[in-house]
């Protein structure tokens, strides 16, 4: 495919466009831009390279969201845009975007809030809730019930 | 090659390594879905840091051995993990109070790695504490719950002591390598980790109403690769697929 000349937008901008197509396998509602996986665009004399920092050392979604973002690059003619995964600094719950966090509400997800407060249930808004089990179905989730309306749902944990 | 961050490395991945493993021997056996579950979560982390660490300690010995390289194919005579995260699971009292044990002594130490001048090092221990501090809460509570709970789990939380306690020595023992690497700011001594784990340990069993056992026989030998035999035993059954299949991939 050939590359669109766009020369008023950079080429960050174009990158974090297309992938902001790339799904979250665990939660494919968000975006790897919307969670904060992508940090940015890196270009040196050597070309330029997409950083991308995994969100918990164990996730099992860290190589599938590498091999869907070289994929999503490829497709776009961005073959030789080199993807680099970095550590430092570590990703929190703060680089979720706004965005992110109201398309995990939409989901039925409640999106990271402080540590010991009450999460809003992402179904009727009670904050009637309580925490069932620090952990959930992915490693960054956990359980909580509503209960005013009775049901459970997940929690963003804030890490 | 660094021969002492070579093998400090593999102390601190080993010891994520083993207990990861020990932790995934419970899936299907705990009493509800929630602990299987939050088990199967704590073992993930363990293995992730274990895959840096051991990954990282691969590129510094240079021989072309990755992290899956050293996590099958040495005996237990390469490993060096304490001892205390080799024993077996025993019931859940043991199990939880290995983990309060562990995560205390880990967290403080890759608070301190954060700070370490080898910044791949400091990079990996940046991730690694967001991970143990839910370690060492999630662990914390349980000591708390099963030691003021009812009378047998307060007996159980007895005996896992008594079990338990006799690994804490060997957790904190310096092999030359680390003495060499904390002489060089690449790491803490193990020894002045000590104090913040000695704290944190006495509030915890002091709000779960239990005592430190006075009188134990303290075990030593892990960091130096003499282990108890639950080692082996537990290896056999780690690494017997790629020992026999050298070339599978997944």
């Amino acid at each position: 495919m050939m590359r669109l000349a766009e020369p008023e937008v950079s080429l960050e901008a174009q990158i974090l466009s297309i992938l902001e197509s790339v799904p979250d396998p665990e939660i494919p509602v968000v975006s790897i831009v919307d969670l904060g996986i992508v940090r940015g665009v890196v270009t040196t004399d050597t070309g330029s390279s997409v950083v991308l920092t995994p969100t918990y050392t164990g996730c099992p979604a860290t190589q599938a969201i590498e091999q869907d973002t070289r994929r999503a690059l490829d497709e776009a003619g961005y073959a030789d845009v080199a993807i680099r995964i970095s550590l430092s600094p570590a990703w929190s719950t703060t680089m979720i975007s706004p965005a992110g966090h109201a398309k995990l509400r939409s989901y039925g997800i409640a999106p990271p809030v402080e540590m010991n407060g009450p999460a809003e249930c992402p179904r009727c808004g009670s904050y009637q809730t309580h925490e069932v089990s620090r952990f959930g179905s992915t490693p960054c989730k956990a359980l909580w019930r509503c209960e005013s309306c009775s049901e459970p749902f997940d929690k963003f944990k804030c890490h | 090659m660094d021969e002492n961050l070579f093998i400090g490395l593999q102390q601190v991945g080993d010891d994520a390594l083993v207990l990861g493993q020990r932790l995934c021997e419970w899936p299907g056996h705990t009493a509800t879905v929630e602990i299987d579950l939050s088990l199967s979560n704590l073992a993930l982390d363990l293995i992730g840091q274990a895959t840096l660490l051991l990954e990282y300690a691969g590129e510094i010995e240079g021989s072309g051995r990755d992290a899956d390289r050293l996590a099958f194919h040495r005996d237990a005579e390469g490993f060096r993990n304490c001892l205390l995260v080799e024993q077996p699971n025993g019931d859940f009292a043991r199990t939880i109070l290995r983990h309060f044990l562990f995560s205390q002594y880990a967290l403080p130490l890759f608070e301190a790695l954060q700070d370490s001048p080898n910044d791949h090092l400091a990079a990996i221990s940046e991730k690694a504490v967001k991970e143990l501090s839910y370690h060492a809460n999630f662990s914390s509570e349980w000591v708390i719950r099963l030691g003021d709970g009812n009378s047998e789990s307060h007996e159980r939380m007895l005996r896992a002591s008594e079990w338990n306690f006799r690994f804490v020595d060997d957790m904190f023992a310096e092999d030359e390598s680390w003495r060499e690497l904390s002489k060089r700011s690449v790491v803490p001594s193990r020894a002045s980790l000590r104090p913040t784990f000695e704290a944190r340990v006495a509030d915890v069993f002091t709000t779960a109403g239990l005592a430190i056992p006075e009188q134990i026989w303290p075990l030593t030998g892990g960091r130096e690769g003499k282990h108890s035999e639950h080692l082996s035993h537990m290896l056999a059954d780690m690494q017997v697929l790629p020992r026999n299949h050298p070339e599978a991939a997944w």
